[in-house]
């Protein structure tokens, strides 16, 4: 069974983000990393693949300047290779343009089965790997924290707000995995030595056939024009607990004629 | 012309709408919508018509019973055809909820239509709808509009409007709409369902919220947890590393991939404060927290702040509660 992975590279989500202030587009600098959300379909996607008795797992990435030091991580985890697409004028993308493009770039994987995260850490829109599963015409199961292949069709189990589903669903078909539901991997030095002569096929927005209206800020039609910091909650008090602490909680409740 | 026609993707539990229904009804009505119109599915729609018409939406749209079929694919498609016929909405708001969210996808890809999500406001400024939406984590507010023409979709985070106190009854207009053939895209089917038991108020309803995270040690000290929300009666709720940890299931998950609440208390115990955990909870009324760690974040945003052991507060707070 072929696996396609989409995997987002993202900036180290440690360091604070920040938007362009005359394009209001994400300021791209530095080194980009696996999205650690993505890390769990990749591991998914490598048991899979193992236990469906071979196959190949595809990363599928779009990012700016070419950028592979994340897909690198994946590569080194076991996927076999990757697509990434590049293109400047993919800069200012929504969503759908962003489904557009790893759409586009599926159909050249042909696989049997796409993951991705439900939402990815910086943009989280949860909604580009439903985008790419009615472009390719595919049924979706989002919210996955089990898969179980089934010949010809998966098991899903997807989390509800009471519990969860079990869902059926033939393939090929678009699953979204939550994060936690895995333990991904970690790259062993093989891994990591194999993972650089991987071939990572690279495409650019014309490659893949789409007009340049389709991606970038001019195919998004939203635009951003205003950020501020979030309002700030003013800090009450604090003590140090000094055995009496849970006293001060209990009259805070009283105060409020809570208990 | 203002706001015009606005749809809400509504949702049904228990025969009655959910309370997200009811909000985003409030937020469309807010804005000065000429009309607010509700698409439902399932197959007790006819019995909630009337709380829908007392609501003030002056129409449903009936999708039918779509059985054991995952809605997204179905629903979008009803809507599409109903935007292709000339049916249109201006826009279209749905729940940040399981379903509202693969609705909203699929139909943006349908009728090629971006979708702006994450929405924590919106707010009507001559012909267009100003989204707030909120950045890494909750740390900063964008404002963004769609520029091209409608329908212009929206996904918009619980507890973003009001729910009304009290419903009325009044009669509504409805009208059956049909779902045309979807091809592969239809065929994702739920064949069992599993319902994880939970007693006490719902999280996202509770009045007082008692949450969980990784500074209590280890799964089996939860159960301070779930004692002390159950003597406030409030509902336990929980960070999401113990959740990825296995120690409670997802549904009471608070952040942004879980939960929104707002209750008149939030006490949070052995949980840092990261971005993503308060934008779930920083706008309950009160906030307290229990944390070993002075410089935890969580300290930024709290009205009393408790830098000690949960394993020393907590029973102590447990015994003093029981000895009242
Ligand atoms: C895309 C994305 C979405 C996310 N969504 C969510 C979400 O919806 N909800 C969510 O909660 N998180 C979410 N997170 C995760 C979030 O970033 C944090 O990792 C998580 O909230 C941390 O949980 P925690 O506070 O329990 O654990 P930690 O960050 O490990 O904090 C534990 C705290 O306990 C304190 N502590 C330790 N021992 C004691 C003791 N004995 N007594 C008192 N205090 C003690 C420590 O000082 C520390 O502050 C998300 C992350 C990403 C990337
Ligand atoms: N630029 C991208 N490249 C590869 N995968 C992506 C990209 N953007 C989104 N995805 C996938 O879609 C998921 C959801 O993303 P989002 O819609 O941003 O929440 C991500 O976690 C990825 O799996």
């Amino acid at each position: 069974m072929n696996v396609a992975v989409c995997v987002k590279q993202i900036p180290d989500p440690a360091a604070p983000g920040s938007l362009d202030p005359t394009t209001k587009n994400l300021v791209r600098g530095g080194k980009l990393i696996l999205d650690d959300s993505d890390a769990y379909g990749v591991e998914i996607a490598l048991q899979l693949a193992e236990s469906s008795g071979g196959g190949e797992v595809t990363l599928v990435s779009m990012a700016p300047n070419g950028e592979t030091s994340g897909l690198r991580t994946a590569l080194a985890m076991g996927a076999s290779k990757a697509v990434l697409v590049s293109d400047g004028k993919l800069a200012g993308s929504d969503a759908l343009g962003t489904a557009r493009v790893l759409a586009e770039a599926i159909k050249r994987v042909s696989p049997d089965l796409v993951l991705a995260a439900t939402e990815s850490t910086d943009g989280y829109t949860g909604t580009t790997p439903v985008q790419v599963a009615e472009l390719l015409g595919m049924p979706s199961v989002t919210f996955a924290k089990k898969i179980e292949v089934d010949g010809n069709s998966i098991k899903v189990e997807r989390q509800t707000e009471a519990g969860y589903d079990e869902v059926s669903c033939p393939l090929p078909a678009v699953v979204t995995v939550t994060a936690g539901v895995v333990e991904p991997r970690y790259p062993s030095f093989k891994g990591i030595m194999a993972a650089k002569s991987k071939p990572v096929d690279q495409l650019d927005v014309a490659g893949l056939g789409l007009s340049d209206s389709q991606v970038g800020s001019t195919g998004a039609g939203q635009e951003v024009f205003e950020v501020q910091d979030a309002p700030q909650r003013d800090v009450g008090e604090i003590v140090e607990d000094d055995g009496e602490g849970y006293a001060k909680v209990v009259s805070f409740l009283e105060n409020l004629k809570l208990i | 012309m203002g706001i015009g026609r606005v749809w809400v993707f509504g949702e049904l539990a228990e025969g009655k709408p959910t309370t997200t229904t009811l909000e985003l009804i409030e937020g469309a009505k807010s804005l000065g919508a000429s009309s607010v119109e509700v698409v439902l599915h399932g197959p007790e729609v006819d019995g909630a018509l009337g709380v829908l018409g007392g609501t003030g939406v002056s129409k449903v749209y009936n999708v039918g019973d779509l059985g054991d079929a995952l809605v997204g694919a179905p629903i979008a498609a009803a809507i599409a055809g109903q935007i292709e016929s000339g049916n249109s909405p201006d826009s279209i708001l749905f729940g940040a909820t399981y379903d509202g969210r693969d609705v909203a996808a699929r139909l943006s890809a349908k009728i090629s239509k971006g979708v702006i999500t994450n929405c924590i406001g919106l707010e009507a400024q001559g012909d267009t709808i100003v989204a707030s939406h909120a950045l890494f984590g909750g740390s900063q507010i964008a404002k963004s509009k769609f520029t091209g023409a409608g329908p212009w979709l929206f996904v918009v985070r619980a507890k973003t409007f009001s729910a009304p106190e009290s419903l009325g009854e009044a009669s509504v207009e409805s009208q059956s709409i049909s779902v045309p053939d979807l091809g592969a895209t239809g065929a994702a089917m739920v064949i069992n369902r599993h319902v994880e038991e939970r007693s006490g108020p719902k999280l996202d309803e509770a009045p007082i919220v008692v949450s969980g995270g990784r500074g209590l040690g280890q799964s089996e000290h939860y159960a301070m947890i779930e004692e002390l929300a159950k003597l406030l009666n409030g509902a336990p709720g929980a960070s999401r590393a113990i959740v990825d940890a296995g120690w409670v299931p997802y549904a009471y998950q608070v952040g942004q991939t879980g939960k929104t609440v707002k209750p008149t208390v939030y006490i949070a115990c052995g949980i840092s404060g990261a971005t993503q955990h308060m934008v779930g909870m920083k706008g309950s009324k009160n906030i307290i927290a229990i944390n070993k760690d002075k410089d935890a974040p969580i300290f930024t945003i709290c009205d009393l702040g408790i830098v000690g052991d949960v394993h020393k507060v907590l029973p102590a707070l447990i015994d003093a509660l029981k000895n009242r």
